[in-house]
Protein backbone atom coordinates (compact mmCIF):
# COMPACT_ATOMS: atom_id res chain seq x y z
CA UNK A 1 0.00 0.00 0.00
CA UNK A 2 1.32 3.43 -0.69
CA UNK A 3 2.17 5.26 2.34
CA UNK A 4 1.66 8.68 3.12
CA UNK A 5 4.42 10.90 3.41
CA UNK A 6 5.80 13.49 5.79
CA UNK A 7 8.01 15.88 4.78
CA UNK A 8 9.60 18.83 6.47
CA UNK A 9 10.29 21.65 4.82
CA UNK A 10 13.59 24.14 5.37
CA UNK A 11 13.61 27.73 5.22
CA UNK A 12 17.10 28.93 3.39
CA UNK A 13 18.07 32.18 3.09
CA UNK A 14 21.94 32.75 1.77
CA UNK A 15 22.52 29.20 2.46
CA UNK A 16 21.59 28.71 5.34
CA UNK A 17 18.60 27.46 7.33
CA UNK A 18 16.30 30.30 8.86
CA UNK A 19 14.53 28.86 11.98
CA UNK A 20 16.70 26.25 12.92
CA UNK A 21 17.15 25.56 16.63
CA UNK A 22 20.09 23.58 18.01
CA UNK A 23 19.61 19.97 17.34
CA UNK A 24 22.02 18.24 19.68
CA UNK A 25 23.04 16.01 17.09
CA UNK A 26 24.39 18.81 14.36
CA UNK A 27 27.33 20.92 14.35
CA UNK A 28 25.90 23.50 12.82
CA UNK A 29 22.19 23.90 13.33
CA UNK A 30 22.11 26.30 10.21
CA UNK A 31 23.80 24.26 7.41
CA UNK A 32 20.69 23.23 5.38
CA UNK A 33 23.00 19.92 4.38
CA UNK A 34 23.70 18.71 7.66
CA UNK A 35 19.75 19.31 8.61
CA UNK A 36 18.28 17.74 5.37
CA UNK A 37 20.67 14.35 6.22
CA UNK A 38 19.39 14.25 9.84
CA UNK A 39 16.00 14.85 8.72
CA UNK A 40 16.91 11.68 6.33
CA UNK A 41 18.49 9.49 9.19
CA UNK A 42 14.82 10.24 10.84
CA UNK A 43 13.25 9.16 8.22
CA UNK A 44 11.88 11.49 6.31
CA UNK A 45 10.05 10.89 2.85
CA UNK A 46 11.29 13.73 1.06
CA UNK A 47 13.00 16.71 2.06
CA UNK A 48 11.55 20.68 0.34
CA UNK A 49 14.21 23.36 0.28
CA UNK A 50 11.95 26.93 0.43
CA UNK A 51 14.75 29.92 -1.25
CA UNK A 52 13.21 32.45 1.06
CA UNK A 53 15.26 35.21 -0.28
CA UNK A 54 15.19 34.18 -3.60
CA UNK A 55 17.30 37.08 -4.77
CA UNK A 56 19.06 36.28 -7.98
CA UNK A 57 22.64 37.14 -6.87
CA UNK A 58 22.02 33.99 -3.79
CA UNK A 59 20.44 31.58 -6.36
CA UNK A 60 24.15 30.35 -7.08
CA UNK A 61 24.46 29.73 -3.27
CA UNK A 62 21.29 27.49 -3.39
CA UNK A 63 22.49 25.45 -6.41
CA UNK A 64 25.59 24.90 -3.74
CA UNK A 65 23.23 23.89 -1.19
CA UNK A 66 21.41 21.61 -3.78
CA UNK A 67 24.43 19.88 -5.23
CA UNK A 68 25.65 19.45 -1.07
CA UNK A 69 22.36 17.37 -0.58
CA UNK A 70 22.39 15.74 -3.30
CA UNK A 71 25.89 14.04 -2.46
CA UNK A 72 25.03 12.68 0.93
CA UNK A 73 20.89 12.37 0.92
CA UNK A 74 19.22 9.76 -1.50
CA UNK A 75 15.41 10.76 -1.12
CA UNK A 76 13.90 13.22 -3.33
CA UNK A 77 14.27 16.65 -2.78
CA UNK A 78 12.09 19.86 -4.11
CA UNK A 79 13.53 23.01 -4.09
CA UNK A 80 11.28 26.16 -4.67
CA UNK A 81 11.46 29.96 -4.18
CA UNK A 82 12.03 32.58 -6.66
CA UNK A 83 12.28 30.01 -9.90
CA UNK A 84 11.11 32.00 -12.74
CA UNK A 85 11.87 30.04 -15.89
CA UNK A 86 12.99 27.09 -17.33
CA UNK A 87 16.61 27.92 -17.18
CA UNK A 88 16.32 28.79 -13.30
CA UNK A 89 14.59 24.89 -13.24
CA UNK A 90 17.33 23.86 -15.41
CA UNK A 91 19.94 24.70 -12.72
CA UNK A 92 18.10 23.23 -9.47
CA UNK A 93 17.61 19.93 -11.74
CA UNK A 94 20.89 19.59 -12.84
CA UNK A 95 22.08 20.60 -9.70
CA UNK A 96 20.55 17.49 -7.85
CA UNK A 97 16.75 18.25 -7.19
CA UNK A 98 14.47 15.84 -8.01
CA UNK A 99 10.93 18.14 -8.17
CA UNK A 100 10.83 22.28 -8.40
CA UNK A 101 7.75 24.16 -7.09
CA UNK A 102 6.62 27.38 -8.61
CA UNK A 103 4.77 29.44 -7.01
CA UNK A 104 4.36 33.27 -8.65
CA UNK A 105 5.72 32.44 -11.22
CA UNK A 106 3.05 29.84 -12.75
CA UNK A 107 0.50 32.53 -11.78
CA UNK A 108 2.16 35.47 -13.77
CA UNK A 109 3.00 33.05 -16.60
CA UNK A 110 0.69 29.58 -16.75
CA UNK A 111 2.21 28.21 -19.66
CA UNK A 112 5.20 27.68 -17.51
CA UNK A 113 3.67 24.76 -16.09
CA UNK A 114 3.64 23.44 -19.12
CA UNK A 115 7.13 23.92 -20.86
CA UNK A 116 8.21 22.34 -17.83
CA UNK A 117 6.45 19.12 -17.76
CA UNK A 118 7.09 19.25 -21.39
CA UNK A 119 10.68 19.85 -20.81
CA UNK A 120 11.20 17.48 -17.95
CA UNK A 121 8.04 15.36 -17.18
CA UNK A 122 5.04 16.44 -15.28
CA UNK A 123 6.55 14.05 -11.79
CA UNK A 124 9.11 17.02 -11.93
CA UNK A 125 7.06 20.05 -11.81
CA UNK A 126 5.07 20.98 -7.72
CA UNK A 127 3.05 24.10 -8.43
CA UNK A 128 2.86 25.76 -4.74
CA UNK A 129 -0.07 27.59 -3.80
CA UNK A 130 -1.08 30.15 -1.47
CA UNK A 131 -4.49 30.25 -0.62
CA UNK A 132 -6.44 32.64 1.99
CA UNK A 133 -10.46 32.05 2.60
CA UNK A 134 -12.13 35.20 1.33
CA UNK A 135 -13.34 37.42 3.75
CA UNK A 136 -16.58 37.30 5.55
CA UNK A 137 -17.07 33.41 4.54
CA UNK A 138 -17.36 30.69 7.51
CA UNK A 139 -13.75 28.59 8.42
CA UNK A 140 -15.32 25.95 7.55
CA UNK A 141 -18.49 24.89 5.55
CA UNK A 142 -21.49 24.67 7.26
CA UNK A 143 -25.38 24.70 6.09
CA UNK A 144 -25.60 28.67 6.39
CA UNK A 145 -22.72 28.68 3.40
CA UNK A 146 -22.07 25.32 2.08
CA UNK A 147 -19.79 26.93 -0.15
CA UNK A 148 -16.54 28.53 1.32
CA UNK A 149 -14.16 30.15 -1.20
CA UNK A 150 -10.15 30.50 -1.14
CA UNK A 151 -8.24 33.14 -3.27
CA UNK A 152 -4.93 32.45 -4.42
CA UNK A 153 -2.34 35.16 -3.58
CA UNK A 154 1.28 35.47 -5.11
CA UNK A 155 4.52 37.13 -3.76
CA UNK A 156 4.79 35.17 -0.63
CA UNK A 157 1.18 35.77 0.03
CA UNK A 158 1.59 39.63 -0.10
CA UNK A 159 -0.33 40.11 -3.13
CA UNK A 160 -4.03 38.90 -3.97
CA UNK A 161 -4.86 37.52 -7.77
CA UNK A 162 -8.58 37.34 -7.41
CA UNK A 163 -8.16 33.67 -8.45
CA UNK A 164 -10.07 30.92 -7.23
CA UNK A 165 -8.08 28.19 -5.90
CA UNK A 166 -9.73 25.47 -6.30
CA UNK A 167 -9.83 26.60 -10.29
CA UNK A 168 -6.01 27.31 -10.06
CA UNK A 169 -5.40 23.68 -8.66
CA UNK A 170 -7.83 22.15 -11.47
CA UNK A 171 -5.97 24.33 -14.37
CA UNK A 172 -2.58 23.79 -12.81
CA UNK A 173 -3.14 19.91 -13.05
CA UNK A 174 -4.31 20.24 -16.52
CA UNK A 175 -1.02 22.17 -17.50
CA UNK A 176 0.58 19.45 -16.32
CA UNK A 177 1.72 19.76 -13.07
CA UNK A 178 2.53 16.54 -11.22
CA UNK A 179 1.97 17.46 -8.04
CA UNK A 180 0.46 20.58 -5.71
CA UNK A 181 1.71 21.73 -2.50
CA UNK A 182 -1.15 23.41 -0.76
CA UNK A 183 -0.57 26.09 2.02
CA UNK A 184 -3.45 27.69 3.77
CA UNK A 185 -2.36 31.27 4.73
CA UNK A 186 -5.05 31.01 7.77
CA UNK A 187 -3.34 28.32 9.33
CA UNK A 188 0.16 28.71 7.93
CA UNK A 189 2.09 29.78 11.59
CA UNK A 190 -0.58 29.36 13.46
CA UNK A 191 -0.14 25.97 14.64
CA UNK A 192 -3.83 25.50 15.25
CA UNK A 193 -3.97 22.50 12.48
CA UNK A 194 -4.73 22.59 8.66
CA UNK A 195 -7.29 23.86 6.52
CA UNK A 196 -8.75 20.48 6.10
CA UNK A 197 -11.50 21.98 3.90
CA UNK A 198 -9.35 23.39 1.83
CA UNK A 199 -7.13 20.58 1.42
CA UNK A 200 -9.88 17.86 1.05
CA UNK A 201 -11.63 20.31 -2.00
CA UNK A 202 -8.49 20.29 -3.88
CA UNK A 203 -7.24 16.67 -3.11
CA UNK A 204 -10.89 15.70 -4.10
CA UNK A 205 -10.62 17.69 -7.23
CA UNK A 206 -7.48 16.65 -8.82
CA UNK A 207 -5.86 13.31 -10.06
CA UNK A 208 -2.78 14.28 -9.01
CA UNK A 209 -0.79 14.23 -5.48
CA UNK A 210 -1.42 17.09 -2.70
CA UNK A 211 0.46 18.29 -0.11
CA UNK A 212 -1.04 20.08 2.80
CA UNK A 213 0.66 22.55 4.51
CA UNK A 214 0.55 25.26 7.55
CA UNK A 215 -0.85 24.85 10.28
CA UNK A 216 1.23 21.66 12.06
CA UNK A 217 0.99 21.80 15.26
CA UNK A 218 0.33 18.39 17.04
CA UNK A 219 0.59 14.96 16.04
CA UNK A 220 -3.09 15.16 16.09
CA UNK A 221 -3.44 17.91 13.10
CA UNK A 222 -0.89 16.13 10.93
CA UNK A 223 -3.78 12.16 11.08
CA UNK A 224 -6.21 14.97 10.45
CA UNK A 225 -4.80 16.76 7.29
CA UNK A 226 -4.40 12.94 5.78
CA UNK A 227 -7.52 11.52 6.91
CA UNK A 228 -10.30 14.56 6.90
CA UNK A 229 -7.75 16.49 4.59
CA UNK A 230 -7.00 13.69 2.03
CA UNK A 231 -3.95 14.76 1.89
CA UNK A 232 -1.15 12.43 0.12
CA UNK A 233 1.77 14.19 2.14
CA UNK A 234 1.96 16.47 5.19
CA UNK A 235 4.54 19.09 5.42
CA UNK A 236 5.80 20.65 8.81
CA UNK A 237 8.52 22.72 9.28
CA UNK A 238 8.30 24.43 12.75
CA UNK A 239 7.11 21.42 14.81
CA UNK A 240 10.48 20.14 13.43
CA UNK A 241 12.81 22.49 13.53
CA UNK A 242 11.82 23.59 16.66
CA UNK A 243 12.37 19.97 17.55
CA UNK A 244 8.31 19.67 19.17
CA UNK A 245 8.32 16.45 17.48
CA UNK A 246 10.77 14.09 15.62
CA UNK A 247 9.82 12.58 12.06
CA UNK A 248 9.91 9.28 14.28
CA UNK A 249 7.39 10.71 16.82
CA UNK A 250 4.96 11.68 13.69
CA UNK A 251 5.32 8.06 11.91
CA UNK A 252 4.86 6.19 15.33
CA UNK A 253 1.89 8.48 16.47
CA UNK A 254 0.15 8.05 12.45
CA UNK A 255 0.90 4.04 12.48
CA UNK A 256 -0.66 3.31 15.60
CA UNK A 257 -3.69 5.03 14.50
CA UNK A 258 -3.74 2.53 10.86
CA UNK A 259 -2.03 5.22 8.41
CA UNK A 260 0.11 3.53 6.28
CA UNK A 261 3.55 4.81 6.72
CA UNK A 262 7.14 4.26 5.98
CA UNK A 263 9.09 3.19 9.41
CA UNK B 1 33.62 1.15 -15.52
CA UNK B 2 29.93 1.69 -15.15
CA UNK B 3 27.85 3.39 -18.13
CA UNK B 4 25.05 5.41 -17.06
CA UNK B 5 23.15 6.27 -20.26
CA UNK B 6 23.23 9.58 -20.68
CA UNK B 7 20.07 10.41 -23.43
CA UNK B 8 18.75 13.70 -21.73
CA UNK B 9 16.45 11.65 -19.68
CA UNK B 10 16.40 13.22 -16.46
CA UNK B 11 17.65 11.96 -12.70
CA UNK B 12 21.44 10.87 -13.91
CA UNK B 13 23.52 13.12 -11.64
CA UNK B 14 21.61 10.95 -8.78
CA UNK B 15 21.88 7.87 -9.93
CA UNK B 16 25.58 8.44 -10.68
CA UNK B 17 26.16 9.77 -6.76
CA UNK B 18 24.81 6.61 -5.52
CA UNK B 19 27.14 4.71 -8.04
CA UNK B 20 29.92 7.42 -6.13
CA UNK B 21 29.18 6.53 -2.82
CA UNK B 22 29.22 3.18 -3.13
CA UNK B 23 33.10 3.53 -4.34
CA UNK B 24 32.30 2.46 -8.08
CA UNK B 25 33.64 4.50 -11.31
CA UNK B 26 31.09 5.47 -13.56
CA UNK B 27 31.00 7.40 -16.75
CA UNK B 28 27.95 9.53 -17.81
CA UNK B 29 27.67 8.94 -21.64
CA UNK B 30 25.87 8.60 -25.01
CA UNK B 31 28.02 7.27 -27.16
CA UNK B 32 27.78 3.67 -27.91
CA UNK B 33 31.37 2.79 -28.06
CA UNK B 34 31.31 3.25 -24.45
CA UNK B 35 28.19 1.75 -23.83
CA UNK B 36 29.43 -1.59 -25.55
CA UNK B 37 32.83 -1.66 -23.31
CA UNK B 38 31.27 -0.88 -20.29
CA UNK B 39 31.32 -3.47 -16.92
CA UNK B 40 27.52 -2.98 -16.70
CA UNK B 41 25.10 -0.42 -17.62
CA UNK B 42 22.72 1.51 -16.20
CA UNK B 43 19.62 3.08 -18.55
CA UNK B 44 17.81 5.29 -15.75
CA UNK B 45 14.51 7.63 -17.17
CA UNK B 46 12.20 9.62 -16.35
CA UNK B 47 9.30 11.56 -18.94
CA UNK B 48 8.00 10.62 -21.82
CA UNK B 49 8.63 6.80 -23.55
CA UNK B 50 8.15 8.11 -27.39
CA UNK B 51 10.53 10.36 -26.97
CA UNK B 52 13.15 8.49 -24.68
CA UNK B 53 13.16 5.98 -27.75
CA UNK B 54 13.62 8.36 -30.28
CA UNK B 55 16.40 10.12 -28.11
CA UNK B 56 17.99 6.34 -28.22
CA UNK B 57 17.27 5.56 -31.81
CA UNK B 58 18.57 9.10 -32.96
CA UNK B 59 22.03 8.33 -30.58
CA UNK B 60 22.39 5.03 -32.37
CA UNK B 61 22.09 3.37 -28.91
CA UNK B 62 19.49 0.93 -29.76
CA UNK B 63 21.79 -1.81 -30.84
CA UNK B 64 24.38 -1.80 -28.35
CA UNK B 65 21.52 -1.85 -25.57
CA UNK B 66 20.18 -5.04 -27.04
CA UNK B 67 23.89 -6.30 -27.61
CA UNK B 68 24.78 -5.67 -23.50
CA UNK B 69 21.18 -7.79 -22.76
CA UNK B 70 21.43 -10.05 -25.74
CA UNK B 71 25.32 -10.84 -23.81
CA UNK B 72 23.84 -11.27 -20.53
CA UNK B 73 26.16 -8.39 -19.31
CA UNK B 74 25.10 -6.55 -16.43
CA UNK B 75 22.23 -3.74 -17.13
CA UNK B 76 19.50 -1.91 -14.71
CA UNK B 77 16.97 -0.46 -15.90
CA UNK B 78 15.40 1.95 -13.72
CA UNK B 79 11.91 3.27 -13.76
CA UNK B 80 11.40 4.27 -17.98
CA UNK B 81 14.48 2.42 -18.31
CA UNK B 82 12.35 -0.78 -17.32
CA UNK B 83 9.42 -0.15 -19.63
CA UNK B 84 11.48 1.19 -22.62
CA UNK B 85 12.23 -2.96 -22.58
CA UNK B 86 9.30 -3.62 -23.23
CA UNK B 87 7.58 -4.43 -26.76
CA UNK B 88 5.30 -1.53 -26.54
CA UNK B 89 3.56 0.86 -24.16
CA UNK B 90 0.59 2.32 -24.26
CA UNK B 91 1.68 5.96 -23.60
CA UNK B 92 1.20 8.37 -26.06
CA UNK B 93 -1.26 6.55 -27.99
CA UNK B 94 1.07 3.61 -28.60
CA UNK B 95 5.02 3.61 -28.76
CA UNK B 96 7.46 1.01 -29.91
CA UNK B 97 10.17 0.38 -27.52
CA UNK B 98 13.02 -1.57 -27.26
CA UNK B 99 11.30 -5.35 -27.31
CA UNK B 100 14.09 -7.15 -25.10
CA UNK B 101 11.33 -8.47 -22.83
CA UNK B 102 7.49 -9.81 -23.94
CA UNK B 103 5.00 -8.08 -22.34
CA UNK B 104 3.63 -4.41 -22.63
CA UNK B 105 3.52 -1.14 -20.74
CA UNK B 106 0.15 -0.65 -19.42
CA UNK B 107 -1.65 2.54 -17.65
CA UNK B 108 -2.32 2.34 -14.45
CA UNK B 109 -5.80 2.06 -13.43
CA UNK B 110 -8.55 5.13 -12.88
CA UNK B 111 -9.76 5.23 -9.07
CA UNK B 112 -6.61 6.24 -7.70
CA UNK B 113 -3.87 9.12 -7.81
CA UNK B 114 -1.72 9.24 -10.49
CA UNK B 115 1.23 9.44 -11.04
CA UNK B 116 1.56 6.84 -7.98
CA UNK B 117 4.33 9.01 -6.05
CA UNK B 118 5.58 8.24 -2.89
CA UNK B 119 7.19 4.79 -0.65
CA UNK B 120 5.72 1.57 -1.19
CA UNK B 121 6.66 -1.94 -0.30
CA UNK B 122 7.83 -4.49 -3.51
CA UNK B 123 7.35 -8.24 -2.44
CA UNK B 124 9.67 -10.52 -3.20
CA UNK B 125 8.51 -13.22 -5.44
CA UNK B 126 11.78 -15.05 -5.99
CA UNK B 127 14.72 -16.06 -3.44
CA UNK B 128 17.53 -13.91 -5.30
CA UNK B 129 20.97 -12.69 -4.21
CA UNK B 130 19.84 -8.96 -5.27
CA UNK B 131 17.75 -9.24 -2.29
CA UNK B 132 20.36 -9.46 -0.04
CA UNK B 133 19.69 -7.43 3.66
CA UNK B 134 16.41 -6.07 2.03
CA UNK B 135 13.55 -7.27 3.91
CA UNK B 136 10.46 -8.51 1.78
CA UNK B 137 7.62 -5.72 1.57
CA UNK B 138 10.50 -2.60 2.14
CA UNK B 139 9.82 0.10 1.20
CA UNK B 140 10.92 1.77 -2.07
CA UNK B 141 10.48 5.31 -3.95
CA UNK B 142 7.73 5.39 -6.39
CA UNK B 143 6.97 7.95 -9.08
CA UNK B 144 5.24 6.67 -12.34
CA UNK B 145 2.20 6.37 -14.04
CA UNK B 146 2.78 3.46 -16.47
CA UNK B 147 4.15 -0.06 -15.39
CA UNK B 148 5.65 -3.10 -17.38
CA UNK B 149 3.53 -6.43 -17.48
CA UNK B 150 5.89 -9.21 -18.49
CA UNK B 151 4.47 -12.11 -20.79
CA UNK B 152 6.64 -14.58 -18.48
CA UNK B 153 5.58 -14.25 -14.99
CA UNK B 154 8.61 -15.86 -13.55
CA UNK B 155 10.96 -12.80 -14.67
CA UNK B 156 8.78 -11.14 -11.99
CA UNK B 157 11.03 -10.56 -8.64
CA UNK B 158 9.28 -8.00 -6.80
CA UNK B 159 5.56 -6.92 -7.11
CA UNK B 160 3.75 -3.80 -5.23
CA UNK B 161 0.52 -3.25 -5.21
CA UNK B 162 -1.38 0.08 -6.60
CA UNK B 163 -5.06 -0.37 -6.90
CA UNK B 164 -3.57 -3.68 -8.62
CA UNK B 165 -0.27 -5.86 -8.14
CA UNK B 166 2.26 -4.84 -11.16
CA UNK B 167 5.77 -6.05 -11.62
CA UNK B 168 8.08 -3.59 -9.53
CA UNK B 169 11.37 -5.45 -10.35
CA UNK B 170 12.11 -7.90 -12.87
CA UNK B 171 15.13 -9.91 -12.84
CA UNK B 172 16.57 -12.14 -16.05
CA UNK B 173 20.16 -13.48 -15.58
CA UNK B 174 22.21 -10.02 -15.13
CA UNK B 175 19.19 -8.01 -16.17
CA UNK B 176 17.70 -6.09 -13.34
CA UNK B 177 14.98 -3.56 -13.59
CA UNK B 178 12.92 -1.78 -11.32
CA UNK B 179 10.08 0.58 -11.86
CA UNK B 180 10.75 2.56 -8.55
CA UNK B 181 13.81 4.50 -7.98
CA UNK B 182 16.53 2.90 -6.42
CA UNK B 183 18.42 6.19 -6.12
CA UNK B 184 15.46 7.82 -3.83
CA UNK B 185 14.82 4.89 -1.77
CA UNK B 186 17.46 5.36 1.14
CA UNK B 187 19.63 2.88 2.10
CA UNK B 188 18.08 0.26 1.06
CA UNK B 189 18.14 1.68 -2.49
CA UNK B 190 21.88 1.98 -2.00
CA UNK B 191 21.74 -1.56 -1.28
CA UNK B 192 20.27 -2.70 -4.24
CA UNK B 193 22.72 -1.21 -6.39
CA UNK B 194 25.25 -2.36 -4.59
CA UNK B 195 23.98 -6.04 -4.80
CA UNK B 196 23.60 -5.62 -8.69
CA UNK B 197 26.84 -4.78 -8.85
CA UNK B 198 28.37 -7.04 -6.59
CA UNK B 199 26.58 -10.07 -8.45
CA UNK B 200 27.28 -9.03 -11.34
CA UNK B 201 31.28 -9.10 -10.70
CA UNK B 202 31.74 -5.97 -10.90
CA UNK B 203 34.80 -4.56 -9.54
CA UNK B 204 35.33 -1.47 -7.16
CA UNK B 205 37.33 1.64 -7.80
Amino acid sequence: MLTKRIIPCLDVTAGRVVKGVSFVQLRDAGDPVELAALYDREGADELVFLDITASSDERRTMVDVVAGTAEQVFIPLTVGGGLRSIDDMRLMLEAGADKVAINTAAILEPSLIRRGADKFGSQCIVVAMDAKQVAGAPYMASLSNPSPRWEVYTHGGRRPTGQDAIDWATKAVSLGAGELLVTSMDADGHQTGYDLELTRRISEQVEVPVIASGGAGTLEHLYQALVVGKADAVLAASIFHYGIYSIRQVKEYLAQRSIPVRL
Amino acid sequence: MIAIVDYGAGNLRSVAKAIEKLGYSYLVTAEPERVLEAEAVILPGVGAAGEAMRSLERLGLVAPLRQVIAEDRPFFGVCLGLQLLFAATEEGGGERCLGIVSGRVRRLPPGLKVPHMGWNQVGHKIRHPIFQGISDEANFYFVHSYYGEPEDSSLVAGETEYGIPFCSMLVRGNLVATQFHPEKSGELGLQLYHNFLLFGGVRRG
